[in-house]
């Protein structure tokens, strides 16, 4: 259904292209081109670049909502860009050939970020595959046990997705469950071999008491479980819940996509910005012709458009990467220039050294969005730049700047990002108060949850452990609260 | 059917059952009413979503970008942006949810078990309505089916071993032709006129008169999903009665005393000079704050016992009033004697909207 192959023309453009990011020293996967309509791409864009995905009514939603806000003429979709290999670019078929130009630069960036972004390098290269295979499992499962009791278990599913390690992606989990070591069990912890008659000093009563003494707690806190606290809370149900074989392979296929998409969002800002970068460099250096220009310009600034509530990843990822590039061609780094306080001498300053493009090829390699900023962003950038950090102010129900100071700045677009400005929620005790309960702490940073939504999410999760679950979290003006749901009432105390 | 197709539809029965839970709220609240297309409604839903563990958004603030000093309003927040009290009421964002008009009459009827109007008189005599649904071998050639002519010629062509891939001409023979042709539908013919009539005297207020444009929206679409043809008149009366438009039906101020009778009088003209009961299926709705003059009661009683009552399918008639006067006109009807066709019914606020509507409708006449 999908196979709109690219125009002759359009080919020709794409080759020209191809030609530029080669020679810049971009390295990408195959880059297969698929034109749509809008109606397509709007259907593409619901299933997050997957057609074949398994069937839910949350695409159908995003559909919904893609499809009027295209009538409605608030946004449209020029391109779509898939991480697998060979990598899937969506175009929109009713984008100008100077568009289709740009976006063809554009996409190269982004293949060239999904193949070399060290945070990539454990996805899935075939999920094209994989996410059809998925669709065909989920089905096959709604065919066996019914549309409503599988749909009912997606959503219980999807309602937990973000529980899962956002920041060791590329950890390879082996099962949480202690490896069970008999001969251990038989020996005597801390015996050494001796002959009879020295026995008593080589081993020493008090000494072997207390090597048991800790060998007994060791076992205890083994046994408990989980041994320690476990964020991939998904892996933790997986293990430990009791699930049909059909809902296991649900749950697991819920994991693995949110693990899929995760460096996605962990990257947003130097993925839109390196491919940003590349745009406009093949572009105005090389692929643009004279009465393209306006245009091109259009395009260009409506992407970058800023409002002042809202951050433009697209914006702030271009322009950092341009001030790495502007000051590793200076030399504007390393101690001398930190430690140096005239402001106009760091403003002149300038080395030769000429290690600009070296230096984005290096940091598009080995960050992601939350080193990115902390290591990059200056004061002088974000003064340049006029960044501002802002705040609700819950008086008079509305949003204001609350600081231009760049330690406050740096803070809160970090806080953002972190855990992509998600809760960090982890499992502690899986059988807590001894009745096969299960508790989970929020690790509260000074922002409460969303408390309605938190019983509700608790509601799925109690529906997929079986027994009563807690959640720990900190609720301002109140303190430490536990909110409790047992199947049929929620508590809290 | 496509997959996306199969996901949308899907979300819209879960969106059709959100309006079916909240039904009572959507009757007793007047954003409907103005929302109306030509055949779709579009109703705002409380967002359908998959709740997580996730922050409340207005403490979080974030970082922009642009001009300003710090203390400078960026916007204000979005409703439904609150933290959420545990427990209480679900997250406020909306979803405008667009649905036709025959589904939510439908929703509508399933929820308060309305039943299906027997219409009267030509009960029986049914006219045939042509609906082209159907394929034919024969016909004539402005209706010819271009599509199944073609197939038809196609598939002739490949089984007699004549179709050539590479000159692709297919040409149809007279077998192959195919025509679109009509199917017979019978549809009840019967006709409804509605005729609303209100009070307009100094004591209807605004708030009672939108109670009765609210009535009369869901009236109104209950009863064009139940006939073929609806007409609607207005009239309008204080001490006298005029019939107007239905826009100034509902914006009309007057001064001055009640005489409900000048309403049912005009009415029975109406009815005697346009409206046969023999032909047509009449409905008359009656709103008022009830404080009609004493004396005319009898004369308006009169009037419905010998006329109105008999001629047609149903009289309604809804007080909205929140005090109590003394005699009012509800308690006037409640004497005559309890007749199949007549409903009465205090509207004393919005909540009651729903109520109305299932006992004036739930009379299946």
């Amino acid at each position: 259904m999908y196979t709109g192959a690219l125009p002759p023309d359009l080919q020709a453009i794409k080759d020209e292209v191809e030609g530029y990011a080669r020679t810049t020293g971009l390295d990408y996967p195959d880059v297969r081109f698929v034109m749509l309509d809008f109606n397509q791409i709007n259907q593409v864009a619901s299933y997050d670049g997957f057609p074949s995905r398994y069937p839910h009514w949350r695409f159908g939603m995003e559909y919904e909502r893609l499809r009027k806000s295209y009538a409605w003429g608030l946004h449209r979709i020029y391109e779509m860009v898939v991480n697998t290999d060979p990598c899937y670019a969506y175009l929109l078929v009713s984008n100008l050939t100077i568009d289709q130009k740009l976006v063809m630069a554009h996409v190269y960036g982004h293949a060239d970020f999904f193949k070399n972004n060290l945070w990539f390098a454990h996805t899935n290269r075939r999920m094209m595959d994989d996410s059809a295979n998925h669709g065909t499992r989920i089905r096959r499962h709604i065919d066996k046990f019914g549309l409503d009791v599988v749909e009912t278990f997606v959503d219980r599913c999807l309602s937990l997705e973000n529980l899962i390690d956002q920041h060791s992606l590329a950890i390879r989990r082996t099962p949480i469950r202690p490896a069970n070591d008999q001969q251990e069990e038989d020996e005597e912890p801390g015996r050494m071999p001796s002959k009879q008659y020295m026995d008593s000093f080589i081993n020493p009563p008090a000494y072997l008491e207390s090597m048991r003494q800790q060998h007994k707690q060791e076992r205890v806190q083994e046994k408990k479980i989980p041994a320690s606290p476990q964020r991939d809370v998904l892996l933790f149900l997986l293990e430990y819940a009791p699930l049909e074989p059909w809902q296991q392979d649900v749950l697991a296929i819920v994991r693995e996509e949110a693990y899929y998409f995760a460096p996605q969002r962990q990257t947003k800002i130097m993925n839109e910005g390196w491919a940003s970068y590349w745009h406009s460099h093949i572009m105005t250096r090389h692929a643009l012709r004279e009465d393209e220009l306006i245009d091109y310009a259009d395009h260009h600034s409506g992407t970058m458009a800023t409002s002042p509530g809202r951050l433009n990843p697209y914006k702030l990822g271009i322009e950092l990467f341009r001030d790495i590039e502007d000051r590793w061609n200076r030399g504007a780094f390393g101690p001398e220039y930190e430690d140096c306080d005239d402001q106009r001498a760091r403003a002149k300053w300038d080395r030769q050294t000429g290690l600009g493009m070296k230096k984005i090829f290096e940091v598009r390699r080995i960050y992601n969005d939350v080193g990115f900023i902390d290591e990059f962003l200056t004061p002088e950038f974000a003064e340049r730049h006029q960044l501002f950090s802002f705040r609700y102010n819950a008086r008079a129900n509305h949003y204001e700047i609350a600081s231009r100071e760049f330690a406050d700045i740096k803070r809160q677009l970090l806080f953002n990002l972190t855990n992509f400005g998600e809760p960090i929620i982890e499992v502690t005790d899986a059988n807590y108060q001894n009745r096969g309960e299960l508790y989970l702490v929020h690790r509260w940073e000074s922002i409460d949850l969303r408390l309605d939504y938190a019983q509700a999410t608790l509601e799925n999760l109690q529906a997929i452990w079986g027994r009563p679950v807690h959640l720990e979290t900190v609720v301002t003006d109140k303190g430490m609260m536990r909110f409790s749901f047992d199947g049929k009432q929620h508590t809290r105390q | 059917m496509s997959q996306i197709d199969q996901d949308t539809s899907r979300f819209r029965e879960i969106v059709r059952g959100k309006i079916k839970q909240n039904l009572r709220k959507y009757m007793s609240s007047d954003n409907l009413i103005g929302r109306q297309g030509k055949d779709l409604v579009s109703i705002p839903v409380p967002q359908v979503d998959l709740p997580r563990f996730t922050f409340g958004q207005p403490g979080r603030g974030g970082v922009g970008q642009g001009p300003g000093q710090p203390g400078d309003v960026l916007g204000p927040a979005q409703p439904g942006d609150g933290t959420g009290e545990a427990g209480d009421t679900p997250g406020q964002h909306m979803l405008e949810a667009e649905i036709s008009m025959a589904d939510l009459v439908q929703i509508l009827s399933d929820e308060l078990a309305l039943p299906r109007i027997q219409p009267k008189g030509k009960k029986n005599i049914k006219s045939e309505v042509a609906r082209y649904t159907d394929i034919r071998r024969v016909g004539p050639e402005s209706l010819r089916h271009f599509k199944r002519t073609y197939r038809e010629a196609l598939k002739r062509q490949l089984a007699a071993g004549i179709y050539d891939p590479d000159n692709p001409i297919i040409i149809p023979v007279r077998e192959d032709r195919r025509y679109r042709s009509f199917e017979a539908k019978p549809v009840p013919e019967s006709n409804a006129v509605i005729i609303y009539m209100m009070d307009v005297s100094g004591s209807m207020g605004e708030r009672e008169k939108r109670l009765v444009r609210m009535t009369a929206f869901w009236i109104d679409a209950w009863l064009k999903a139940n006939y073929r043809q609806v007409q609607r008149r207005y009239l309008v009366h204080d001490a006298a009665a005029a019939e107007v438009e239905e826009d100034l039906f509902y914006r009309l101020h007057q001064s001055g005393g009640t005489k409900i009778s000048s309403a049912l009088q005009l009415c029975h003209q109406l009815i005697q000079t346009h409206y046969s009961p023999l032909d047509w299926n009449i409905y008359l709705f009656q709103f008022s704050d009830g404080d009609n003059f004493t004396s005319d009661n009898e004369q308006a009683l009169r009037l419905l016992h010998d006329h109105l009552l008999p001629a047609a399918n149903l009289y309604c008639y809804g007080q909205v009033d929140q005090r109590h006067y003394g005699d009012t006109f509800i308690d006037a009807l409640e004497r005559l004697s309890p007749l199949e066709n007549l409903v009465m019914s205090h509207i004393p606020n919005d909540d009651a909207i729903y109520d109305v509507i299932k006992l004036f409708l739930g009379k299946g006449r």
